[in-house]
């Protein structure tokens, strides 16, 4: 979700970047890598792969973000994928997305067991209502964060911020269904932000 | 909440997921208030508490936030709930992703793709507040909007690590502050 922080530091690899061994290593070192991330793995992501094993250069990991981020679907699970692929086909792929997966999902599956058995205890009940609004909290500040991207956006501020807004009122407010939502307000963006482009493209030629 | 639940509903619930994947640009958080529409208000399979501590449960453990998305499988139906609602969150993006790497690198820069990324990116950003929304309002009361607005200036402003966060919200939370 923060592509350019994590894209602000950092070398490029080298000419001879080293590659994995094996599927079972992407496995191993997805899994490795998908415990170290609370509440965000794709910076870790980036640690590991670019800094670390060296298997992507800063620019492979950027083209890779890219993609992930305009595809639907976890961002960090299709990094994973196209990370996999780019080395041993599909076993690759799923050797990674496997590898992020499998145990970060036994051990979350153990904590909802957990708050299950515990969950009419009052203190259990009021640790998870803070641990919620919290979480609220993280979410509406990543969006806060995104928002202030949108500057740059070439359909500029103002029509952002409408189709924003009704994102929003459609969701939140009325609860529409939100696929009748993001096929009308989605098909009208993304068609007002290609003329834009064209736009912007002509001018420059 | 554990009821054997038809599986005339599964299916509706597992379409309705397997659709949702292709809608999560973003990321499953960016859908999750749809997921809410249809577990919590239509089919009334997990209660607001359950939902706004998948979430919770899914934040405060690593790896992939998508799996908030077992929690709540799991909460409605157990282990097979979990993996058959994680699998039908994934199987599409990931059939998708799996593509785009092969056909799509090359392609970033055109103008299609250029304008999918523009035009989207308002959207996310209006998804996830009404996220954010649904997650705050789920909570019966007010006094713990003041940890969510305290949570998002905290997230937006500085860099301070999530998991600390969490942690304060669950200790703020036990001692029965809000």
């Amino acid at each position: 979700m923060d592509g350019k922080q994590v894209l602000a530091t950092e070398n490029t690899g080298d000419a001879t970047t080293p590659v994995p061994e094996s599927p079972l290593q992407l496995f191993l070192v997805f899994t490795l890598l998908a415990l170290q991330g609370f509440g965000g793995v794709i910076a870790v992501a980036q640690r590991v792969l670019v800094e670390q094993r060296q298997w992507l250069t800063r620019d492979q990991f950027i083209e890779i973000l890219a993609l992930a981020q305009v595809l639907p679907g976890p961002n960090v699970c299709n990094v994973a994928l196209m990370t996999g692929d780019r080395f041993f086909g599909w076993r690759g792929a799923f050797a990674a997305l496997g590898g992020m997966m499998a145990l970060p999902l036994v051990i979350v599956l153990a904590v909802a067991a957990a708050y299950a058995q515990y969950a009419t205890d009052a203190v259990v009940a009021g640790a998870f209502r803070g641990m919620g609004a919290v979480a609220a909290g993280l979410i509406l500040g990543t969006a806060l964060k995104l928002a202030s991207a949108l500057a740059s956006n070439p359909m500029g501020a103002r029509v952002c911020w409408i189709a924003g807004a009704g994102m929003f009122v459609s969701v939140a407010l009325l609860r529409l269904p939100l696929v009748w939502v993001l096929l009308v307000l989605g098909s009208l963006a993304c068609a007002f932000a290609w003329t834009r482009l064209r736009a912007a493209g002509a001018a420059n030629d | 909440m554990t009821e054997a639940m038809p599986a005339s509903d599964w299916l509706i619930l597992l379409g309705h997921f397997l659709l949702l994947s292709l809608l999560s640009i973003g990321g499953a958080i960016t859908v999750a208030s749809d997921m809410h529409r249809v577990m919590v208000d239509q089919m009334g399979l997990i209660t607001d508490a359950q939902f706004s501590a998948s979430i919770a449960i899914a934040q405060a453990s690593p790896g992939p936030n998508v799996l908030f998305v077992a929690v709540m499988g799991y909460q409605a139906a157990g282990i097979a709930g979990a993996v058959a609602i994680l699998t039908a969150i994934m199987l599409p993006s990931t059939t998708l992703a799996l593509l785009a790497a092969r056909w799509g690198q090359a392609r970033r820069h055109w103008l299609s793709v250029r304008a999918l990324k523009a035009g989207m990116a308002p959207l996310v950003v209006g998804l996830l507040m009404a996220t954010g929304w649904i997650l705050a309002t789920a909570i019966e009361g007010w006094h713990h909007l003041v940890l969510t607005v305290m949570a998002a200036l905290l997230v937006w402003k500085t860099r301070v690590h999530l998991l600390l966060l969490i942690a304060a919200g669950a200790v703020i939370g036990a001692i029965g502050w809000i």
